[in-house]
């Protein structure tokens, strides 16, 4: 290992509009090193990356490589510097084989004709060179995921890169593939390349990394060395800070006697025997983190995914819903994670997009009333304080946080008693945020329940009743109100599971 | 509403002016007469009719090329009720409709219960059902219609032809259903966002069922409506009439997108074609010269939505 810094990230900070991603990160890596990247889901880990492959364009700092100084990165100029990232989609093309996916877009021609023999070759070599097996005749779409993302890799180090950014790469696999990944990224560090590692298992961070750097909410924490560092410090590093007044009080107004929700031994879309209940006037917070199976449980309940075996009860009598529609006339309401895919019919204006689940009941013979309709609008916009000039604006030129309350509003329209809330202020600024969590209350205060999910660690503390955590498709945990510690909740959300092999 | 979007979403009645002006101008005077006004009100009328329901798949960003081969099988069916089997007119029409809105129903099965894409959907059944045709009528056109079938393409209520006055109550339905029936909105709401439509309660499939039963109703009446006006039905009469009225409906500012376009606007897309088919025959231009001009007025119609979608966008 030497002093010398390969790629360096000085004060970048990355502006969209209405929200700031990164506030101030820096980041140096040295050559042949392994740098362990962590952060809280939405930390800001991923715009970070994307910075140094050209996907994203700073609005202000800068990005050095072995001393050269950049604005921004482009695609190109990312791959003429020696970076590459590791994606956890791959890029490969399942109906090549493995030698021509390495030389995928710059094939070895002998005259016009590709020439396969030096390409099966070079392959050979470059999987030689990094002690993996693969037959490069193989077809890809014939090769586990372990091998795939070997072929990644190889194709990275075959275009000669010196600095590898490998995000979350264990996470598609199962236990013997991470082992020999491990293996390779050991070996690349030897011969010089320089990796920064990207995980949320904090135990592969350990095994592998010489230093660990630390960012939360789009700002540089720390970088520790490795050896120096513990668990427990890395998680309160993490989550961070004290709670400060960021929550709207609440009433406590849970009546334990009235279980609104209750789910027996629930599987499907994923999950397995999930059970849990929601009482009336309860905000349940479901968290853990991204792909735990949190929005999955939701679409079960909401009828937009099957269900395979359990039971799900609301008010006592068992239901079963089929279609988001029929759980709407249950009473029960999804705000998606996704606002402007699921939540929002963007080209539609407020009204239209308030009254659309209960347009059959406002209708005589197929007729709106055209004044009820104008009626529920202006209500909710009154009640929940939309900020729009009219109700005949369309959705899509509302900030974030007023897309959501058109979306809330629809809801109340319909007369929901059971909201699920998938990462409600996702995307939406500090000051809207708070009104979200009041309007929250004003739910649960008049007698709803909430069922929220959320990986920002702190909401999901501040506004929860109740928390469970999820990871990998089943229940790891569930806390009380006064065992509510985010040390804790990580880590029941990053719990192994024991037989994951079986569902993978 | 500011000015230029007053002048925008009024466009297409402008080009329409400027469209009657020119043929005024270059017809040497047969244009602007009663007579051929009354003309290309029938002549508009079949193809303004099967407008409205294409006017509704487009909206949900799907596509119908069947009409074509449902307006050759209602005029060869309801020929040969008549005709053959010596039916009561009445009756024959309503076969004749319920079979058109039957093949939309097909057509709504393939496209959302199978979720075949829809252009490849309504191409089978347009392939289908002109064979089908073919089988029926065995090629030979089928005539001697009774002579009350004619008062759906030829006669008059003053000098208002009937069939004129049938595409108005059918624009004012297909407008009704639109602006102030539920339906209305989920149309536009799924051909906005599918996903988001069906995540706020819209049964996605039942109403493209609907949509594609409409649109096969809607070229049934069309193919009413053209039998009585040619009095004799062939087997071919149909073909390449979905074109016409794709181009029609898109001009009108439908997006085929989903999700954007007025009736209003569909009515002036009708005319600005219905105009220019028979203004060029007024001037004596060719029938494959017709075609180069209706395909790039298809394509410019298209272009013009395609980069107003662009600008929104970047």
């Amino acid at each position: 290992m030497s002093e010398e810094y390969v790629l360096e990230l000085e004060h970048i900070r990355k502006v969209y509009p209405g929200v700031v991603a990164l506030k101030d990160v820096t980041l140096q890596l040295r050559k042949g090193e392994v740098l362990g990247l962590i952060g809280e889901n939405g930390a800001g880990k991923s715009t970070l990356i994307k910075c140094c492959s050209g996907a994203v364009i700073p609005t202000s700092g800068k990005i050095k490589v072995n001393g050269k100084e950049f604005d921004r990165m482009t695609p190109q100029l990312a791959a003429e510097n020696g970076i590459a990232i590791i994606y956890q989609e791959f890029n490969n093309v399942g109906e090549l084989s493995a030698a021509e996916n390495l030389f995928l877009g710059r094939p070895i021609r002998n005259g016009f004709m590709i020439d396969r023999k030096a390409m099966e070759a070079e392959a050979a070599k470059a999987f030689e060179q990094l002690r993996i097996r693969i037959n490069p005749r193989e077809l890809v779409k014939n090769l586990s995921v372990g091998y795939q993302q070997m072929i990644e890799i190889a194709k990275a180090i075959q275009q000669n890169a010196k600095v590898l950014i490998m995000d979350e790469p264990s996470a598609p696999l199962t236990s013997n593939e991470v082992e020999s990944m491990f293996k390779v990224v050991e070996l690349l560090r030897e011969q010089g390349v320089s990796i920064i590692y990207i995980s949320h298992r904090l135990e592969e961070i350990f095994r592998l990394s010489d230093r660990i750097e630390v960012i939360r909410d789009g700002e540089y924490v720390t970088t520790l060395i490795t050896p120096e560092a513990t668990v427990d410090e890395l998680i309160r590093l993490m989550v961070g800070r004290e709670m400060t007044q960021k929550y709207p009080a609440r009433k406590d107004c849970i009546d334990r006697s009235n279980v609104v929700l209750e789910l027996k031994n629930v599987c499907g879309n994923g999950d397995r025997d999930m059970s849990l209940k929601v009482h009336a006037g309860e905000v349940l917070g479901l968290g853990g983190l991204v792909g735990a199976g949190r929005t999955e449980l939701a679409e079960v309940i909401f009828g937009s995914k099957a269900k395979e075996s359990g039971q799900i009860f609301l008010n006592g009598k068992e239901i079963n819903p089929k279609s988001p529609r029929e759980a709407i006339d249950l009473g029960i309401a999804l705000v998606p994670e996704d606002r402007k895919r699921h939540g929002a019919l963007l080209t539609n204006s407020i009204k239209n997009n308030i009254n659309m689940p209960i347009y059959e009941r406002i209708s005589k013979a197929s007729v709106i009333n055209s004044s009820t309709e104008k009626a529920t609008a202006e209500k909710y916009r009154e009640q929940i304080q939309i900020k729009c000039p009219t109700i005949n604006q369309l959705v899509k030129n509302l900030s974030g946080g007023n897309q959501q309350k058109v979306i809330l509003g629809k809801w109340l329209a319909a007369d929901s008693q059971l909201i699920i809330f998938d990462e409600p202020t996702r995307g939406i600024d500090v000051g809207a945020k708070y009104e979200i969590y009041r309007l929250i209350n004003d739910l649960v205060e008049s007698g709803r329940s909430v069922l929220m999910i959320s990986s920002e660690m702190e909401e999901l503390i501040g506004m929860s009743d109740r928390i469970i955590v999820l990871a990998e498709g089943v229940m790891t945990g569930e806390l009380s109100k006064d065992e509510f510690n985010a040390d804790t909740i990580m880590a029941y959300a990053s719990a192994i599971v024991d037989n994951k092999e079986v569902t993978a | 509403m500011n000015v230029k979007s007053v002048f925008k979403s009024n466009a297409i009645w402008l080009v329409f002016a400027v469209e009657v002006i020119f043929f005024a101008i270059f017809s040497h005077g047969a244009f602007l007469t009663t007579n051929n006004i009354i003309n290309i009100s029938r002549q508009v009328s079949y193809f303004g009719i099967a407008s409205i329901g294409m006017t509704f798949v487009i909206l949900i960003a799907g596509i119908d090329l069947s009409i074509g081969s449902i307006i050759t099988i209602v005029n060869v069916v309801c020929a040969f009720l008549m005709v053959n089997s010596g039916m009561n007119m009445w009756l024959a029409i309503l076969i004749s409709l319920a079979l058109a809105t039957l093949i939309g129903v097909l057509n709504g099965f393939m496209v959302a219960s199978i979720g075949i894409p829809a252009l490849i959907a309504t191409f089978a059944s347009q392939t289908i059902f002109e064979g089908v045709a073919y089988l029926i009528s065995g090629g030979r056109p089928i005539s001697n219609l009774p002579e009350g079938f004619a008062l759906f393409g030829r006669w008059s209520v003053g000098i208002v032809p009937v069939c004129c006055i049938i595409m108005v109550v059918c624009f004012a339905i297909g407008s009704f259903i639109l602006n102030k029936s539920y339906f209305g909105r989920y149309f536009y709401a799924i051909g906005g966002n599918e996903e988001a439509a069906e995540l706020s309660g819209i049964r996605v499939n039942r109403v493209k069922y609907l949509i594609y039963a409409l649109s096969g109703f809607f070229a049934g009446l069309a193919g009413i409506v053209l039998l009585s006006r040619s009095n004799s039905a062939q087997s071919t009469v149909g073909k390449g009439l979905e074109f016409d009225v794709i181009t029609c409906v898109v001009l009108g500012g439908v997006s085929v997108n989903g999700g954007v376009g007025r009736m209003s606007g569909v009515v002036a897309g009708v005319l600005i074609i219905g105009c220019l088919t028979n203004g060029m025959i007024l001037m004596n231009v060719s029938e494959y010269t017709q075609m180069v001009v209706k395909g790039i007025v298809l394509a410019i119609a298209v272009g013009i939505d395609c980069m107003s979608k662009k600008r929104q966008t970047t």
